[in-house]
């Protein structure tokens, strides 16, 4: 069921990205893998080579879901679509290694309850039918 | 780039800074490469380069009734000018052509002539990023800040005195749109923008514009101004997407910019008598003094703090009041640019006695790219 409430920018799949929001909208946090036995990067936003060595060899996998919160802002003027209250922008480093951007939910938005470090879990908001954008909540809460 | 082989004979911004609805966008670059051009005693029709960002170079050049042999439209953001100058610098030594220009201008309050803001949906910032409730740079440039803070020490009040700083700065110049002398009390008491971001500590929204004519050393000679000297050069990008920096406590494409235009110029950071360091925001001049290697790691906060950059400090920084108090029309290393310029020909409001030697540093986007040119009145 998509938040019908949401009024922001849509998200749209390019094809290297389609693996990434085909595995969002089942739940999953999909990321790449450089195939190179001496390099092993993790890839993240998704790309057909790895960034690291030039290797077009990758493979998708479905990552743990987990990371901890590394940096955010409080965005005291929402743009339009996202209500009225302060809300966070947050960066979360995934156990896997990459970072990306994202929303802290089931959190006070305060300096106080958003703790650097903290461990986050991931947590798909879907926004229309085709779109879930992962955003992330306090672990084992 | 060989040292000195190119020099900054014309320099000068819009006739007015601030709100100026009466001027659009390429009217903005035009008045200043007008004066540009009245500074250093030329007509358009002299010029044979043309670099520009925010219009497209063939605009300029035909806005001027120029007939370029060479032109450069890199626009990374507000440090394109940086790259501008040194692109001038290795065209002019590669003969591509003599007497190059490089304008800015940007309706950036009035909004007159100026192109919709935004990118793709289908760009990897429009698929992860935009979706999370940004508004614009006060809620993305700053994303890195709480992480440096933990990593450092830094505190709220060491972040504040960057504005307060560059406030005193500003009084000292009469073309500033803020003179009024602030606190680190009232920058951390003024307007929650984003946390831990307050009003006071991001820069202005004004209308304006700058100009810069180089030229080869033999034929600087010729101009009425005295010449500033190019004496070292760098550039970098980094990620369009700042969620997807190497480390959002240092900026890569700095450290690079940074280190290739000392290395270009052969000086210690002993030698550099005044800096310019981009401040959109208020934590760009810690980043840039760190990334620059004026000051070690997490030290920046508690220098300025300290006064080291402040007017009668050891290290001038920012001396025209900066994007924070001096204007800001969105790509603001032009004005940097600028004040360099005025420093080396000894004719800033805030001048810096004897000063021989001036690093100027930008960024462009969100740490995305990076310019810094060195340079001095010495030949």
């Amino acid at each position: 069921m998509a938040d019908d409430d949401y009024k922001g920018p849509v998200p749209v799949p390019t094809p290297e990205t389609q693996d990434f929001w085909d595995g969002a909208k089942r739940g999953e946090l999909r990321l790449q893998r450089c195939g190179e036995d001496d390099c092993d990067d993790v890839i993240f936003p998704a790309r057909s080579f790895c960034p690291g060595c030039g290797s077009r060899s990758v493979t998708n996998f479905t990552a743990s879901g987990k990371g901890k919160l590394y940096s955010y802002v409080i965005n005291h003027r929402p743009p339009p679509g996202f209500g009225p209250e302060p809300h966070a922008i947050a960066i979360v480093e995934l156990d896997e290694g990459p970072r990306m951007m994202t929303n802290i939910i089931d959190c006070e938005q305060t300096p106080e309850a958003l703790v650097l470090d903290m461990p986050v879990e991931v947590a798909f908001t879907p926004i229309t039918d085709e779109i879930s954008l992962p955003k992330f909540r306090p672990a084992g809460g | 780039m060989e040292s000195r082989s190119v020099a900054i004979v014309g320099a000068a911004e819009t006739t007015e800074l601030g709100r100026v609805p009466g001027l659009s966008k390429i009217q903005l670059h035009a008045d200043a490469a007008l004066n540009a051009l009245e500074d250093c005693g030329l007509k358009p029709s002299d010029i044979d380069g043309v670099a520009t960002a925010g219009e497209a170079p063939a605009g300029i050049a035909h806005y001027l009734g120029i007939t370029p042999t060479w032109v450069d439209g890199t626009a990374v953001g507000g440090c394109s000018f940086m790259l501008h100058v040194r692109h001038a610098a290795a065209a002019i030594n590669a003969g591509l052509c003599e007497v190059a220009l490089v304008t800015h201008g940007e309706s950036g309050r009035s909004r007159v002539g100026m192109d919709r803001f935004g990118g793709s949906p289908a760009s990897l910032a429009g698929q992860y990023e935009a979706p999370y409730g940004l508004s614009g740079p006060p809620s993305m440039f700053t994303l890195g800040v709480l992480r440096y803070m933990k990593e450092t020490g830094m505190t709220h009040e060491q972040l504040a005195s960057v504005s307060v700083v560059q406030r005193e700065w500003a009084a000292l110049n009469p073309r500033s749109t803020f003179k009024d002398p602030i606190t680190v009390d009232d920058v951390l008491n003024s307007r929650m923008i984003a946390y831990p971001f307050r009003l006071l500590q991001c820069c202005l929204v004004t209308d304006g514009g700058g100009a810069l004519i180089l030229v080869s050393k033999e034929r600087a000679r010729d101009f009425p101004t005295k010449p500033v000297y190019l004496l070292g050069t760098g550039e970098s990008v980094e990620t369009p997407m700042i969620s997807q920096m190497e480390d959002m406590t240092t900026s890569r494409a700095f450290r690079v910019a940074g280190s290739t235009a000392f290395a270009e110029a052969g000086i210690t950071h002993d030698d550099v008598d005044h800096v310019m360091i981009y401040d959109a925001f208020a934590h760009l001049p810690i980043y840039g003094l760190e990334d620059l290697g004026f000051v070690g790691r997490g030290e920046a906060g508690a220098f300025i703090e300290a006064r080291n950059t402040a007017p009668g400090g050891p290290l001038p920084v920012n001396t025209n009041g900066g994007g924070l108090s001096y204007m800001h029309s969105g790509m603001y290393g032009m004005y940097a640019l600028q004040e360099s310029v005025r420093q080396m020909r000894g004719t800033a409001p805030a001048q810096v006695p004897d000063a021989k030697i001036s690093v100027c540093h930008g960024v462009g986007g969100m740490f995305m790219a990076s310019g810094t040119i060195i340079m001095t009145n010495e030949e």
